[in-house]
Parts: C-alpha cells; sequence; structure tokens
C-alpha cells in the first residue's frame, strides 16, 4: 500500500482538487497495487491499464480547468456485472466467452459522467449466483483478510467477491457492486467494508447482467461510510429505460453523515436471533444496540414473523427468475458456442459446457418451480411470503421504527474449499439467512463493520431501512463506523 | 389460452355436416394475431417498417443483449385498448405481461413477452354476417371474444440460406402483437371467415392492424373440433399460422371431415397442432399434446403491472371513428340500402368514406348504386382500390346530378363515367361541351319518331296488332338521336303515333 492507494475516496477528491496529486499518479500506483497482488488475490479478471490511464489523464485536465466532476479523476473497480463499452463484461461465466458489449450500463456511464476511473473488471460468482465468489469461472477470489496466526486462505465473500477484495487490498478506491440477496453486504461484512444495497429501483438495472430482476440492485462498496455515500449519489438516478427505477431526487447523502440520531427508534427483530448463532455474532449485535443507546436512540423490540420463511421463499424466487433471464444465453448470437448435431444439440452442449454448477444448480430449481403443475405450489407461495415480509416492514415501519439493526452475516469469513459449505449448498445458502429479506421486500440496507471476531476477522452489523431513505442509513450507520473505527487486513500478499 | 367451454349456440340442421353414422356439428374458436400498427415494436424504439433488410431493425433490446430491459411502448397500449373498445369489449385497467418460456433460435430472449392471466381486454363481441343465400339474405351471428392481449411476435427463421445452417431474421422480433381469442362460437367454415373478414374490418376501421394478411399482419390459429349436434364438445386440433381467409375455410372443412372420419371409425382425436397445407388442401399433425411445451409463464419481473385509468380509455373511445355495424345500421336504416348493398359498401372504410363524400346531398341510393355497379366494378376489373380511382366522389356525385336533374339518361351516364375514367373533366361541363345532353325537346323527338314510322310503314302496321314492336321503334329512334333523347318521351310518342294504347 503506497501513500496514495490509503487514500479514501474522499480524501483523494480533496487532494485531486487541491492539486496536490494528479489523477495520473493516482491511478497509476493503483495499477501498480494491482500488478503486484492481482495474481494472489485474483480480484481483477480484466485489468483496463491503458484506457484508465487515459481517462486520469483526461481528468487531470478537467480538474486542472476547474471543471472536475463529482468523482474527477477518482480510479474505480467495476464487478464484471456492469456492460462497459468495449470491455470484458460476462458476468465471471464462462458462457459470455469474449463478449464485449457495443453499450454501457446505466450505472457506470453516471459514474463517467462524473470524471471516474475505471481500472479493470472485478471478479464475482457467476452470475452473481454465490455467497463465496468461488463459482467464478475465473477462480476463486481470496479474502485480504486472513485469521490471526493462519494463512489459510479465506473466501472474501459473493457474489461482490472482487469488489470488497479490490476495495479491501487498496486495489481500487471504491468498487460497484450489485446485489441480489446479499451480494454486497455480505462480502462487505466479510471483508471490513462499508456496502449499501439501496432500494429497489433507485438504481437503474439497465445494462447489469441480469440475475433475479425483482431483487437486483446495485450499490457501492467502499472502505467508509462516506466513500458509499459519495459513491451511491453517483450511482443512483431515474432511468428510463428501466421501467422499475423510481423518480425521486437523490439526495445528497454525505451531508447527513454526522447528524444526531438522538430519538431515532431502532428496531431490534426477535426472530434474528437465530439458533446456532455464534456467540460473537450475539455479542457484536449487543454492542450495537450500546453504541446506539449511547448516541442517543431508542431501542425497541420488534417482531418480524415472516423472517424464518424468506431464505426459502427467496431460494424459489431467484432461481426461478434467473432460469429465464439466463435463458438468453443460448450460443446463437453472442458468447461461447458449441456446436451439435442440431440446433438443440448445441443449445445444450453450449449450456451445458458454458455455466458451473451453481448456475446450473438454479436454473433447474426455477425451471421446476415455474413447471405447470407446481407454479402455485412453489413460485406464487413465494410471491405471498414475500408480500408477507413486506408487510412485516410496514408495519414496524409505520409503528415509528426508523431502522432495523442486524447482525450482517451470521459468521465471519470461511476458508475457500470449506468441505462442509461445498457438500450441501444450503449451508451456503445460509449466509444469506440476514440479509435476503431486505431484497425480498426491496428495502435499502446497509453494512458497516463493527468489529473483529477472536480470529481477528471482520464482523459486520447490518442496519435495514425504509424505501428511500438511505440518507437515514448513513445518518444512523455513522453510530457504528464512529464507535467501532475502521479495520484493515495486514497484507500478506 | 384456452377459453372456458361455454356452448351459446342453437344446434341448426342446416350447418351440420353429414357423416355415415348421422349428421355432425363443428366447432370452431379462432385465435388472431394482429401485428399492432405502430412506427415502433412493443418494448423496443426499433422500426417496425415491413421489407427491410434483414436484421437492419433490431434494438440491443430486441437481440436480447445482456442487461437489456424492456419498455412498454404507449402507443400500443392505445392500439389494444382502441381494438377492445371496437369489439365493444370490457378493457382492464390493470393488466400484466408474463414470460412464456421457450427456446428456439428467432426468439433471442429465450421467452416471449405476453399476457396471461391479465390480459388488457377481456369479454367482447364481434358481429358478424353470414350470407347472401339464395334469396339474398343473410343472417346475423353474435360471436363471443374471450379476451385480447398483447404480446411480442418471434424473429423468422430462414432455413433456405445455408447448406447446413439456418439464418435468423429478427426484424420482426418484438414486434407488438394483439391476440384476440374467440369463444368456440363458430359452428360451420363460413361463420369463421365472416369472423375474420369482420374482424379485419374492426382494426382495419380503427387504423390498429393493417390486416394484410399475405405480409403476416394477420395470422390465425384455428381449433376445430366435432360432435353429435348439441352434444359434449369433442377434443380440438388446432391448425396454426392460418393466413389466408380461403384456406381458413378449406382448413375447416377438411379438418372436421378427417375427424368425423376417425370418429365414425371407431377411433378418438387426438389433441394435437397441425398444420395446413394448401397445396394439398389437407391438414397434417405438427405435434401433439404430449410434446406440447410447458411455458412455466410467470410475471415479466423487468415490468410494472400496466395500469391506465377509465378516463384513458374515455378519451380514446371519443376519438373512435364510426364502426362496421354502426355505419351499417345508418345505411340500412336511414339511406334505406339493402343489407347487401350495405354489407358491399361498409366491407372497407375507404368506400364508406366515398360512399359518403358522394351522398352527401345527394339521393344515397342512387350513389350506392352508382358506386357498386359502376365504380367497384371498374376498379375490380383494373384491380385498383377505391383510394387510386382515377374518378373521385365529386365527379360520380356530378353524374348522379346528371341523372337525377335529367339531364342526362343512365346509358349516357355510362359512357360520361368512362369518358371521365380515362380523361377526368367535370361532369357537368363534358356533357355540355359534348352535347350529351337528354334530348326533352318534344317537337325534335316527334320529328324523329315520324321519320322512323315513315321509313317502315309495314313494321307501323304491324305494330298495332303486336304492340310489342313499339319498343323496336324506340331502338330505333334512340339510335337515331344518338341516345340523348329522353327514353321515357319517346317510348310515349311512339306508342301515340302508332296508335297503341
Amino acid at each position: 500500500m503506497t501513500e496514495l492507494t490509503s487514500l479514501t475516496l474522499a480524501q483523494a477528491r480533496e487532494k485531486l482538487v487541491a492539486k496536490e496529486i494528479t489523477s495520473v499518479e493516482l491511478t497509476q500506483s493503483y495499477l501498480d497495487a494491482i500488478a503486484a497482488a492481482n495474481e494472489e488475490l485474483n480480484a481483477y479478471i480484466s485489468i483496463t491499464g491503458d484506457q484508465a490511464l487515459a481517462q486520469a489523464q483526461k481528468s487531470d485536465e478537467r480538474l486542472n480547468s476547474g471543471n472536475g466532476g463529482a468523482l474527477e479523476g477518482i480510479p474505480l473497480g467495476i464487478k464484471d456485472l456492469f456492460a462497459t463499452r468495449g470491455v470484458h463484461t460476462q458476468a465471471a461465466s464462462h458462457i459470455l466467452d469474449g463478449f464485449k458489449p457495443r453499450y454501457e450500463s446505466t450505472i457506470t456511464q453516471n459514474l463517467w459522467d462524473d470524471g471516474a476511473v475505471m481500472l479493470g473488471k472485478l471478479n464475482m460468482d457467476e452470475f452473481a449466483m454465490g455467497s463465496s465468489n468461488e463459482t467464478s469461472y475465473y477462480g476463486p477470489v481470496k479474502n485480504p483478510w486472513q485469521a490471526e496466526g493462519s494463512n489459510q486462505a479465506l473466501v472474501p465473500g459473493g457474489s461482490s467477491g472482487g469488489s470488497a477484495t479490490a476495495v479491501a487490498a487498496h486495489l481500487c478506491v471504491a468498487a460497484t457492486a450489485t446485489d441480489t440477496g446479499g451480494s454486497i453486504r455480505q462480502p462487505a461484512a466479510f471483508t471490513g467494508t462499508v456496502g449499501i444495497k439501496p432500494t429497489y429501483g433507485r438504481c437503474s438495472r439497465w445494462g447489469v447482467v441480469a440475475f433475479a430482476s425483482s431483487l437486483d440492485q446495485a450499490g457501492p462498496i467502499t472502505r467508509d461510510l462516506r466513500d458509499s455515500a459519495i459513491l451511491l449519489k453517483s450511482m443512483a438516478s431515474l432511468d428510463l429505460k428501466d421501467t422499475t427505477s423510481v423518480d425521486m431526487p437523490v439526495p445528497d447523502y454525505e451531508s447527513h453523515i454526522g447528524k444526531s440520531v438522538k430519538g431515532m427508534k431502532i428496531g431490534i427483530p426477535k426472530e434474528y436471533r437465530m439458533d446456532g448463532m455464534p456467540e460473537e455474532i450475539e455479542a457484536l449485535w449487543q454492542q450495537g444496540i450500546e453504541w446506539y443507546k449511547d448516541a442517543g436512540a431508542e431501542i425497541v423490540d420488534i417482531s418480524l414473523p415472516h423472517t424464518k420463511y424468506a431464505l426459502p421463499a427467496y431460494y424459489i424466487v431467484a432461481p426461478a427468475e434467473a432460469s429465464s433471464n439466463l435463458a438468453r444465453y443460448d450460443g446463437v448470437r453472442y458468447g461461447l458456442r458449441v456446436t451439435g448435431d442440431d440446433i438443440k444439440d448445441m443449445y445444450e452442449k453450449t449450456r451445458a459446457e458454458g455455466f458451473g454448477d451453481e448456475v446450473i444448480r438454479r436454473i433447474l430449481i426455477g425451471t421446476y418451480v415455474l413447471s405447470s403443475g407446481y407454479y402455485d405450489a412453489y413460485y406464487l407461495r413465494a410471491q405471498k411470503v414475500r408480500t408477507l415480509i413486506k408487510q412485516d416492514f410496514d408495519k414496524a415501519y409505520a409503528d415509528g421504527i426508523d431502522a432495523i439493526l442486524t447482525p450482517a452475516t451470521p459468521s465471519s469469513a470461511f476458508a475457500i474449499g470449506d468441505k462442509e459449505m461445498a457438500a450441501d449448498p444450503v449451508k451456503m445458502f445460509l449466509n444469506d439467512i440476514f440479509t435476503v429479506t431486505v431484497n425480498m421486500a426491496g428495502l435499502p440496507a446497509i453494512s458497516v463493520p463493527a468489529g473483529l471476531d477472536s480470529k481477528g476477522l471482520p464482523m459486520g452489523l447490518q442496519l435495514i431501512g425504509k424505501p428511500f431513505m438511505e440518507e437515514e442509513l448513513f445518518q444512523l450507520s455513522n453510530v457504528i463506523e464512529q464507535a467501532a473505527g475502521s479495520f484493515e487486513a495486514k497484507k500478506w500478499w | 389460452m384456452t377459453p372456458v367451454l361455454v356452448d351459446t349456440r342453437t344446434p341448426e340442421p342446416k350447418r351440420f355436416i353429414a357423416g355415415a353414422t348421422g349428421d355432425w356439428e363443428v366447432i370452431i374458436g379462432l385465435e388472431v394475431h394482429a401485428q399492432v400498427t405502430s412506427k415502433a415494436k412493443l418494448f423496443s424504439g426499433a422500426s417496425t417498417k415491413f421489407g427491410a433488410e434483414a436484421n437492419s431493425n433490431v434494438s440491443l433490446v430486441d437481440a436480447a443483449m445482456p442487461g437489456m430491459l424492456p419498455v412498454i411502448n404507449e402507443e400500443c397500449v392505445a392500439q389494444a385498448v382502441r381494438t377492445g373498445l371496437g369489439m365493444k369489449a370490457k378493457i382492464n385497467l390493470r393488466s400484466v405481461f408474463d414470460r412464456k418460456n421457450y427456446f428456439y433460435p428467432d426468439l433471442p430472449q429465450g421467452y416471449q413477452i405476453s399476457q396471461f392471466k391479465d390480459p388488457i381486454v377481456g369479454e367482447g363481441i364481434v358481429n358478424i354476417s353470414v350470407g347472401p343465400d339464395k334469396k339474398g339474405n343473410f343472417e346475423e351471428v353474435e360471436i363471443g371474444v374471450e379476451r385480447l392481449h398483447l404480446e411480442q411476435d418471434a424473429g423468422k427463421s430462414m432455413h433456405d440460406q445455408h447448406p447446413t445452417m439456418s439464418f435468423v431474421d429478427l426484424n420482426r422480433t418484438g414486434i407488438a402483437l394483439m391476440e384476440v381469442v374467440s369463444k368456440p362460437d363458430m359452428r360451420s367454415s363460413d361463420e369463421a371467415k365472416a369472423y375474420v373478414t369482420k374482424l379485419r374490418t374492426i382494426v382495419r376501421y380503427l387504423g390498429t392492424c393493417d390486416g394484410n394478411m399475405d405480409q403476416g399482419s394477420m395470422r390465425v390459429d384455428v381449433n376445430v373440433s366435432v360432435r353429435r349436434p348439441g352434444g359434449e364438445f369433442g377434443t380440438r386440433c388446432e391448425i396454426k399460422n392460418m393466413n389466408s381467409i380461403r384456406f381458413i375455410g378449406q382448413a375447416i372443412e377438411y379438418e372436421a371431415r378427417r375427424q368425423i372420419a376417425i370418429l365414425e371409425d371407431g377411433g378418438k382425436i387426438d389433441q394435437e397442432t397441425r398444420l395446413f397445407d394448401p397445396v394439398k388442401g389437407e391438414t397434417r399433425s405438427m405435434r401433439s399434446k404430449e410434446d406440447a411445451h410447458d411455458y412455466r409463464y410467470f410475471p415479466d419481473p423487468d415490468l410494472l403491472p400496466l395500469v391506465f385509468t377509465q378516463e384513458y380509455v374515455d378519451e380514446l373511445a371519443k376519438d373512435l371513428p364510426e364502426l362496421p355495424d354502426e355505419i351499417t345500421a345508418r345505411l340500412v336504416g336511414d339511406v334505406g340500402l339493402s343489407a347487401y348493398d350495405a354489407s358491399i359498401i361498409v366491407s372497407e372504410k375507404a368506400i364508406v368514406d366515398y360512399f359518403d363524400a358522394v351522398a352527401k346531398g345527394r339521393d344515397g341510393k342512387l350513389a350506392a348504386n352508382w358506386i357498386i355497379n359502376n365504380l367497384l366494378g371498374k376498379l375490380n376489373e383494373v384491380s385498383t382500390t377505391i383510394d387510386a380511382s382515377p374518378v373521385k366522389p365529386d365527379q360520380i356525385g356530378g353524374i348522379v346530378d346528371l341523372i337525377k336533374e335529367g339531364t342526362i339518361s343512365g346509358k349516357i351516364a355510362k359512357d360520361l363515367f368512362e369518358i371521365i375514367w380515362e380523361e377526368g373533366g367535370d361532369p357537368a361541363a363534358i356533357v355540355e361541351e359534348r352535347g350529351m345532353k337528354q334530348v326533352t325537346d318534344t317537337g325534335a323527338i316527334e320529328a324523329a319518331v315520324d321519320e322512323v314510322i315513315a321509313a317502315n310503314p309495314d313494321k307501323a302496321q304491324q305494330a298495332v296488332e303486336k304492340p310489342n314492336l313499339a319498343g323496336w321503334f324506340v331502338g330505333q329512334v334512340m339510335k337515331a338521336t344518338g341516345g340523348k333523347a329522353n327514353p321515357q318521351a319517346v317510348q310515349a310518342l311512339v306508342r301515340q303515333k302508332l296508335g297503341i294504347e
């Protein structure tokens, strides 16, 4: 880590504007850091150095003329799920081999319009399906964190594992990520970074490779809260190309950091107190409650009675949508094609070779639950559960709760190639137990680093907010960040 | 979607098909896929222009590139609502787009966006008129419409461009279709043909579909089953993708007899999808029910439910044109046309417009006669549409006026029409310039009559016994006057001079 790569987004922004540093210097430091670390950490699957430096050059010109945008000259990592014109965009899948779109996702376009620089495309679970970044066609990403006294490689979480690792290991200032069931918040918690999943509809889905359309939502992963506030403001917009995008002003999230939380009501849902939850997680949660009490917030026990149905319902809805969304990868127009005797043979060979096991598993589940005769029992019922989950939250908020505090994950990072997880996909699914409800209800939620466990690994707390009240999440989670401080992985790579 | 089977018709022997073991009744339901008239596709901005170079009207959405999202084209929604209103149907203020999942190279998304459970338009009616029978009568039948929904069209696979590969043209991919599903209310091929014809007329009047079946703008899936008159509904077969009204009739006739033959042989009908071979005039199996796709319908999560207000519907209703049924009622009731003549006028909106222009302030019956007997005949002869007619409504109107005021005879009027067809011009002026005016001057006619009688004394003698010969004299006089003499005046004078009472 150089002096330059140690800067947060807010700090770098300040120095760039003050012309203490240039974007080219900053970008070059990151490219150097990536070159040195990526073989070990595998966070990037495509590095766009020349393009980055060219962008940085232009940023410096704008900065010099005083015309810099909100993110002028800031080098970012972009999750491989976002379409970037002429650049590797494969959702970390074999089936999109060689695919380089002729279009730019709305979110990344927003970032470039604000002056950001792209360092490259970040590794992820294939099609964002996974909680450990082990399903990537490009191999697993390593967490920069290791347990004390151990050199065992740990997962960074998933699906935005590349984003989380790149941010935590200072291989970019900040990164874009996406969250369908916890894919921003769980990796953030595993890597000691901040990740926010905004309200469904806050960020455009146009040009983001779809996993489960009704759940997918993009957001930032950053080193601290302020950086998330800055990046989210640029990412969020109304987009007429996405019907589910919402026409609401994007507030200045940054200005809400530091506001008093006195008198605000924090809900503590009893249903999140799970059997077999590690004591350390329980203790962390209790610690969070104490911090809020100290800050003058009111702690209220609440009930979200349908929580236990969220995970099973999620694993019906998400695969169902995915099975349909991924039908377009058929070898006909782009990406991988494995030739066959006829069209059906070509489809089968292409999809069998192009998709990894986890993706195939979810396509099969999704196809099954939508099948004639099963639709009502699975998909329709899951949608009803979803409505009930939403109502649970609506009721809590109607009762005056401002935000809900929960652990972000049921554990800290686990080992790459964990045998138990590999043997039982449901164990892997359980990683999302605290996060999926939020996607099912379309709510915003943030994961903030709150402490280290006994192994010295980071753990996060999650705050769930009211629809389109992301600014309150920034206001509230500042309490955790102030109390817990920030966490840096010891460099071993 | 299979409509709920409700029998709305009373079995009538005249429609029965005689089998070896007794009479049978054919039951027909139709699914009409009508391409919505709009500049852009249902969920993308790509052009819908017919006949463009392959794959030139394709957006990123149509090609199903990763991360692309559909956005509804509001004009297509308005067109569907208009069509629903044209069928006096229930308009659903909230409808839902679903995905119909299946793999095919001309379906890039791997699913078609359609409406399954909650269509934009619910039940409606299409009144059809079957006939005329030998006595010139029409039978009016009300056919129920189950629903109308919006959906995307697929692209086109081409299997003749390469020895081992197929090519795909995505120009049609994503174009908006309205699928109009009838109730199983039709009981003969004539009724089915009349229904498609009427539906086509309605959408053409509304401007919601051009109805050009030869270009694929309207395609019909025909569901056919047979039963003993009034008995239980039989198993149906679906004949897919018909694009000619004549073939629809042929296919139904063939299919009904095929099913009857199987049943009379003690067999049973397999529910299946069939194709009609117009060369052989028969249907053949395409796929059986067992091979039918499981389309795994579910609401498209990329699209919010389609919601609009009653005010929006009312606004569209306000601007609807006068529709065929209303015009027929006007033509028969107010103008006094026969049902047959009215049906010819109403068959195309352009003819109605033409008729209305001619008939304005004139004798409607005479106007209709002229349009039907002279203009349409001539247009048909030279394969021209009424829009492109060289003779314009004011010119036909001028001819009608000249007849009506007795300036020209019907025969001269026909000559005048030919002149105008070839050369154009103002009818009254032409009549004036070319001396085509009817001679009503009794003196001149009288002289001509006298001349003819004087030249044919024998015939004049015979005519006293055989009054029919008067007609010959009239003909001679007309010939002598170049057809300009008023025939009634000639008739009267001939009879008077010959002494026929």
